[in-house]
């Protein structure tokens, strides 16, 4: 009850706090330069100067606090020893190159990069292109896009149920097992199975991103004109080839954007991880890597903000290269 | 070289009806214009030709071959669209090439067919641009060039010129008729709401009107012997004027004593039974000549406008139209507010009774 009226009185302070700041600061902008009287020309010109900063200014101001100030931070943590006071140079990133959980993490990244973006990106093209023809495809699509709106580690949670292992003998609650064990096969601890268990996990946020994949492809796939489509089909092309000669390259632009944008949360992929496996049997992620040296047992500032920044250094030219596509694909 | 045969052809949408039983005959080298006012089914006719809509009833034979169920890229066409439809993401070569690489004809085969439709619609130099870097004019020559390279046996161009500037729409209709004028078996259809490109190039011309076929005949019989009041009006600008009479002498001439106090005499002829007929008589505007004696029409100039090389007047306004226009040659600015009266050689002058026209009962 008392977290509740706490959260409540916070959304109530943040609006109105909001609300305040921009009537008030624009009352306070007209009361200095009022669009009246004598210099009302000249008032108005420097008034329109300020205004969109005041509108900004939170903006900027919370990045800086919250996204700029971090990165200097963790670049300076990354040169310090564990508890930050002792300079070590590039100590830290030297230890990051010889660790072996390390490197075990850089290549499941690397798979997860791989697979995760391409086979999300496959089928939601699929999704996309056959729920488009179909008369309750759009009930299809609202199934599939469901698992959007589901939290990382809920879906974990939830893939964890499907993944689960009761003895032999005993009745399987995990829907893989189940199925498994009706072919009369013995029962599994699927998310123990060394590399195979990564695709485990993997399929967890293949789940989760082919709905976001298909909602953004299926817009694309409408926008092709009309005209192309039945000049193919008069050349004589058959579904296939109108598919993917005359389809799909028309919509690369987008397909790029789709696939960029779901690359660059697996290379954040840290719930999935946690939830499921916490990195053991061979499953370990950057992102869960860092945590584990930053936050667990005893922790270790320096190394932890090294695998930050390699994780930013990883993400930021895919983002960069992503937001001038999704601009191109904008302007058309 | 084909023939095509439409025999009681409908479409509907539901419970809809766009197209109720067309029959028409075209011959294999023809160059068949469908022209009618918006929504009429000009449009949906042709895609049905070309297999892009089915076909809700009748036979549309092609070349003595039923092709109904045909699809259609074995039916032997090729269309242009209004929009040019090229594929946005090849080269103007990949464009023209794709149909024949979809047939898996050979290299050699592709490359003698793309150069010689390049060479026709001079699209040579830019054969390995995109579509996105040519003009509108260009993109209709390709447009025309991935349908020449097929070489069908019937070209369907669906308002092909519509897109275009009005300079650029007169010479790529030149271009059109010159490439008809190329290829003489084959056979042309072409769709367009502009009578202009329908009087210029059709061979025939089928005017479209209330789900049904208004009439079917070349440009010059269509302009000097419409078979309905509809054809009449659509077919001529500005539109043919019709007044209300009644046939007061019959024989080889008619003579109509007009509502409006006038007398009409045309070549049509009638019977005695006719005495008394209400009719509607039908005069071009280009038809009216001054008179200075007695008329068909007598009324004030409202408005004058001189282009020039004619002069348009307007007389009286009903329902926000013209009573009656008249198109004279030569400059007559000094009209205006004038009261004239206007007769015509009867030889031009048509009779509707009922909407139809009474030449042909």
């Amino acid at each position: 009850m008392e977290q509740l009226s706490y959260a409540a009185g916070t959304i109530v302070t943040g609006v109105f706090g909001c609300v305040a700041w921009f009537w008030g600061s624009n009352l306070i902008l007209d009361w200095i330069w009022p669009s009246r009287g004598a210099h009302a020309g000249t008032n108005i010109l420097r008034a329109n100067m300020v205004r969109p900063w005041l509108f900004i200014g939170p903006a900027i101001l919370f990045l800086a606090v919250y996204l700029v100030y971090p990165v200097f931070d963790s670049i300076w943590r990354s040169l310090h020893d564990a508890g930050g006071r002792a300079w070590v140079g590039l100590d830290n990133y030297r230890w990051l190159a010889g660790d072996a959980k390390f490197r075990e993490s850089i290549l499941n990244n690397l798979l997860w990069l791989l697979v995760v973006p391409a086979a999300a990106t496959f089928f939601g093209l699929l999704a996309a292109q056959v729920t488009d023809r179909i008369r309750w495809g759009n009930i299809a699509k609202s199934f599939i896009f469901m698992p959007m709106a589901i939290s990382f580690v809920g879906a974990g949670v939830i893939w964890k149920f499907v993944y689960d292992y009761r003895g032999e003998g005993q009745e399987q609650i995990g829907l893989l097992n189940a199925i498994w064990t009706a072919f009369g096969h013995p029962p599994e601890t699927w998310l123990t199975i060394p590399f195979g268990n990564n695709f485990f996990l993997m399929a967890v946020l293949i789940w989760i991103q082919t709905g976001f994949a298909m909602v953004i492809l299926s817009a694309a796939l409408r926008g092709i004109p009309e005209e192309t489509i039945e000049a193919a089909i008069l050349d004589g092309a058959n579904p296939w080839q109108l598919f993917f000669r005359i389809k799909v390259p028309q919509i690369w632009g987008t397909i790029a954007v789709v696939w960029t944008t779901i690359t660059i949360t697996v290379l954040k992929i840290f719930d999935i991880v946690f939830v499921m496996t916490n990195g053991q049997w061979g499953t370990q992620v950057l992102a869960n890597l860092m945590y584990d040296w930053m936050f667990r047992g005893a922790p270790d500032y320096g190394r932890g903000s090294a695998i930050a920044l390699v994780i930013m250094a990883l993400v930021t030219p895919i983002m960069v290269w992503n937001i001038r596509n999704a601009r191109r694909e904008m302007m058309g | 070289m084909a023939d095509l045969s439409l025999t009681g052809i409908s479409k509907a949408y539901g419970d809809v009806d766009i197209l109720k039983d067309i029959n028409l005959e075209i011959r294999a080298g023809e160059l068949i214009v469908f022209v009618g006012p918006s929504g009429c089914g000009k449009s949906t006719l042709l895609r049905m030709i070309a297999g892009l809509e089915r076909i809700s009833g009748g036979d549309l034979v092609i070349d003595g071959q039923r092709v109904n169920d045909m699809p259609p890229a074995q039916r032997g066409i090729a269309m242009v669209f209004q929009s040019y439809a090229l594929y946005p993401h090849m080269t103007v070569r990949q464009n023209m090439e794709f149909a024949l690489k979809i047939a898996k004809k050979s290299r050699e085969e592709i490359d003698k067919a793309v150069e010689n439709a390049a060479r026709i619609l001079q699209l040579t130099p830019y054969l390995d641009r995109l579509p996105k870097v040519l003009s509108g004019g260009q993109r209709q020559r390709v447009a025309i060039g991935r349908a020449i390279v097929r070489d069908p046996k019937v070209y369907l161009f669906d308002e092909p010129l519509s897109n275009l500037d009005a300079a650029l729409r007169v010479a790529t209709r030149i271009e059109i008729a010159q490439l008809k004028e190329a290829m003489p078996d084959r056979t042309m259809i072409y769709v367009t709401h502009d009578q202009v490109e329908a009087m210029t190039l059709a061979s025939r011309i089928v005017v479209l009107a209330d789900k049904g076929i208004a009439q079917v005949g070349s440009p010059l019989e269509l302009y000097e012997r419409p078979e309905n009041e509809f054809v009449a009006q659509f077919i001529g600008s500005p539109q043919m004027n019709l007044l209300a009479g009644e046939v007061v002498t019959a024989g080889p001439q008619t003579t109509v004593k007009l509502v409006d106090g006038g007398t009409a005499v045309s070549h049509v002829p009638t019977t005695a039974a006719d005495i008394g007929l209400r009719v509607n008589i039908g005069v071009r505007p280009e038809d009216l000549v001054l008179s200075t004696g007695a008329g068909l029409f007598t009324g004030t100039v409202e408005i004058v406008e001189a282009l020039g090389e004619v002069t348009l007047l307007y007389f009286g306004e009903e329902m926000g139209a013209p009573h009656m226009i008249a198109k004279l040659p030569g400059i007559h600015a000094d009209l205006r507010r004038q009261r004239v009266t206007l007769t015509a050689d009867p030889a031009k002058v048509h009779l509707f009774a009922g909407g139809r026209s009474l030449l042909y009962r």
